[in-house]
């Protein structure tokens, strides 16, 4: 912006701050996006969120230390965002079962490579806690403190549910728990999940 | 136990991936006319 030195006054917030933390949150919409839609599912509901989030992030700034996280710290208002609306219509788990579903009797792109579209359904048979977990240590690059701190819960936790996951999507793929014939899915998808909860419960 | 880490090696390439993927898509336009008008909003303030 041209007009910064004439704005600037001491011991205001410059609008310097202002346009060095755009920038920054502009590099990280591509983030907020990812993390979004693997929150939401859909794509059109992920960028609502997303852009939520970006607002929020925006009217926060004030309270933002420059140099920290910012990742981290947007990450972490998202979740809060999509978990404080899912509170207010839904039960979570009911949501994740239903979606579940959904995917599994939903016909696949053959065009798709196989494993990515495997792995999306496996996914979704995740409870959320662990889905959430391996999402932000496995695909989002961040240490367990950082994962630990969006989730608002202790590194351990984070530790056990991300080897869950891990444990439990193997399970999955390896099972083929995705049904191509739209078959009884949910008594399949049940079967697995029970299979892997029982597996990754007895080390 | 080595091909159950490579499965997980495997399972995790796949899920950066799948990550990635909504990373690289081009940010809609929109994103950024949001925020631009809240920066013009704030300076209005300021």
């Amino acid at each position: 912006m041209a007009d910064e030195e004439l704005n600037a006054a001491p011991g205001v917030r410059q609008p310097t701050d202002d346009d060095a933390f755009k920038r920054e949150l502009v590099q990280l919409i591509p983030h907020l996006r990812a993390f979004a839609r693997t929150l939401c599912g859909d794509p059109a509901s992920a960028d609502d969120l997303a852009q939520d989030a970006m607002m929020k992030a925006w009217d926060a700034r004030a309270s933002f230390q420059m140099g920290t996280n910012m990742k981290a710290w947007t990450f972490m208002i998202l979740r809060n965002q999509f978990y404080s609306e899912k509170r207010r219509s839904w039960r979570q788990s009911q949501l994740d079962q239903e979606a579940a579903e959904r995917t599994l009797v939903a016909v696949d792109d053959p065009e798709a490579p196989v494993a990515l579209d495997e792995l999306r359904q496996g996914l979704a048979m995740l409870p959320p806690e662990q889905r959430e977990a391996l999402i932000l240590v496995g695909a989002g690059g961040f240490a367990y403190e950082e994962a630990a701190e969006i989730c608002g819960c202790a590194v351990g936790t984070v530790k056990s549910r991300v080897s869950r996951a891990r444990r439990a999507l193997h399970v999955i793929l390896d099972e083929g728990a995705y049904d191509r014939d739209g078959a009884d899915a949910g008594d399949a998808m049940r079967s697995i999940l029970a299979d892997a909860e029982r597996l990754s419960t007895a080390r | 136990m080595d091909e159950a880490r490579l499965r997980q090696q495997a399972i995790g390439v796949r899920l950066r991936q799948m990550f990635d993927e909504v990373v690289n898509e081009q940010v809609p336009e929109e994103f950024l006319e949001i925020l631009r008008r809240a920066d013009s909003r704030s300076s209005e303030n300021g």
